[in-house]
């Protein structure tokens, strides 16, 4: 039974981390129906400039939860400056292009930023200081789950919480539904749509940074090619809970996290990724529009 | 008010508009009657700054506006009914509402005319939280109506608010057309199929065919013309 809580809080982990993630997909998908592939990166460069941050900060002697705050502080405003970049010079002069040549720009993205980092940094995995501290209650159960983990909860929770606030109740959330929904009549009702691009990739990519600093700091290691795995999984539980729709995103994380979970808890450790594309496989053989997606893509 | 001067418009390399040139004055409620593919939703599309036009110049109170963001257009004061009447699926109709006044800041005064339109079309109301994708076709041409209404528009561009739609729904809209001119004194630019109807209610007309005007004058010289009657009244 103690086994079956630790795969599942495991599971709860890895879910929290794809969800952030895969909001950031499924909010640029709804909004411009474009796969950004170059949406792990910024997952990765949000853990890298955290790394940086941390790095200084504590040379100079300060505070681990100080470090934290600053460092995620610092990594969420530069990738969400990265992915409003992104934007701005791989897709918005693509915008009235074919499907396709977005597509590609998204993949030439990805790769650019991978080896970008590739070059300035090292391809050998970086430490990654445990700036999440021990949480002394945590004495009795702490072999089954980290504190680390704790704060990943918490932190998914508010971020989820925050983003329906924003797209249910805001002015910027109402444009946003509005555009995913028809862009054209968006426009003719007033709506700066290329604003509201550019909010959905700032979001998107804030989230993802988040994610990118929570779990760096959680496994204490980080390399150039964490983004690309991640993105991958991430991109999975999109579609798995239908992509274009933000709890189906959270839905698909957690389920694509969980079975993950169990799958190496009780099965095998090896095959992971076979099993987590395998679900992709028989998602879109079975329920192509994933768990909560919409088949009716076409406007009326 | 509005001055369309020999606008040229593209889809591609396809030429849709071969210069095209109207003029509507305050107050006026002129239609555009055609046939399929001669360019009637594009001229809107172009006046609202979607298409924009590749040569000539759109003037809206004698302002240049070709130029401008479809957003930038709306806050002056033209709104569209677009085509198909794009309601927002999957908002509810109280919503489908709120977003027609987008750019507006009184609140208070919202919400009044939010009352405003569901005293026009009273079956709105009755259906303020259902979804727009879920209503009929008739009733989601009334929310687009009233979506455009919203922003208090001063010129209202309205895009074949009859098709598709029963006998007695068409009889309802352009009865609420022609209320809206007369009460509001909104400025209305209606695009038809349905010359007959449209001629009525309109004070004059414009023919389009293949991308250029072809004739222009009163409604009620349309109506008696030989060519009007033969092509687009079904009278010979």
């Amino acid at each position: 039974m103690e086994y079956f809580i630790e795969l599942f809080l495991g599971g709860l982990t890895r879910g929290s981390i794809y969800a952030l993630i895969a909001l950031g997909y499924t909010m640029v998908y709804g909004i411009i129906q474009l796969i950004n592939f170059a949406h792990g990166e910024i997952y990765m460069i949000g853990a890298f400039t955290a790394l940086i941050v941390a790095g200084i900060l504590s040379m100079l002697g300060w505070n681990p939860v100080a470090i934290l705050i600053i460092a995620s502080v610092i990594a969420v405003v530069y990738s969400a400056s990265y992915g409003w970049t992104i934007e701005k010079l791989a897709y918005k002069p693509l915008r009235q292009a074919p499907r396709l040549s977005a597509l590609i720009s998204a993949i030439g993205m990805s790769m650019f930023l991978q080896y970008y980092v590739l070059l300035a940094q090292t391809s050998n995995f970086l430490p990654f200081p445990s700036l999440i501290p021990d949480f002394k209650f945590m004495e009795p159960i702490e072999h089954i789950v980290r504190s680390s983990e704790i704060v990943i909860y918490i932190t998914t929770a508010i971020v989820m919480v925050f983003l329906t606030f924003l797209i249910k109740f805001t002015r910027i959330g109402k444009a946003m539904r509005a555009t995913a929904q028809d862009r054209d009549m968006a426009m003719l009702v007033g709506i700066d749509v290329n604003k509201v691009i550019s909010f959905t990739f700032i979001i998107g990519s804030a989230t993802a940074a988040i994610g990118g600093v929570l779990v760096a700091s959680h496994t204490g290691q980080i390399n150039y090619y964490i983004g690309f795995i991640a993105g991958i999984k991430a991109f999975v539980a999109a579609v798995l809970g239908g992509i274009g729709s933000m709890p189906g995103a959270v839905l698909g994380s957690l389920v694509l996290g969980m079975s993950e979970s169990f799958f190496t808890g009780y099965i095998s450790s090896d095959y992971e990724d076979v099993f987590a594309f395998l679900f992709l496989v028989f998602t879109l053989i079975f329920r192509p529009s994933g768990i909560l997606g919409r088949s009716d893509t076409d406007k009326v | 008010m509005l001055e369309v001067k020999n606008i040229k418009t593209y889809y591609g390399n396809i030429q849709a508009l071969k210069g095209v040139d109207i003029q509507i004055s305050e107050g006026e409620i002129i239609t555009l009657i055609g046939a399929n593919g001669a360019g009637k939703t594009t001229t809107l599309m172009s006046i609202s700054g979607i298409v924009p036009p590749r040569s000539g110049e759109v003037l809206f109170l004698g302002q240049p506006i070709s130029d401008l963001q479809p957003n930038e257009i709306v806050s002056l004061g033209i709104c569209q009914v677009p085509e198909g009447r794009r309601i927002f699926p999957y908002l509810t109709v109280s919503e489908n509402l709120d977003m027609g006044a987008f750019l507006r800041t009184d609140s208070a005064e919202v919400k009044k005319d939010q009352e405003y339109i569901f005293e026009l079309f009273p079956i709105l109301a009755e259906r303020r939280n259902q979804a727009g994708g879920t209503l009929s076709g008739g009733e989601q041409q009334m929310l687009a109506v009233g979506r455009a209404l919203m922003a208090r528009p001063r010129l209202l561009l309205l895009d074949e608010p009859s098709l598709g739609l029963a006998p007695l729904v068409v009889k309802q809209i352009f009865e609420i057309i022609k209320k809206i001119n007369t009460e509001n004194k909104t400025t209305i630019f209606l695009v038809e199929q349905n010359a007959n109807l449209a001629l009525k209610v309109a004070h004059r007309g414009y023919v389009m065919e293949n991308g250029r005007i072809t004739l222009s004058d009163t409604s009620a010289n349309l109506m008696v013309n030989e060519d009007v009657k033969k092509a687009y009244l079904g009278i010979s």
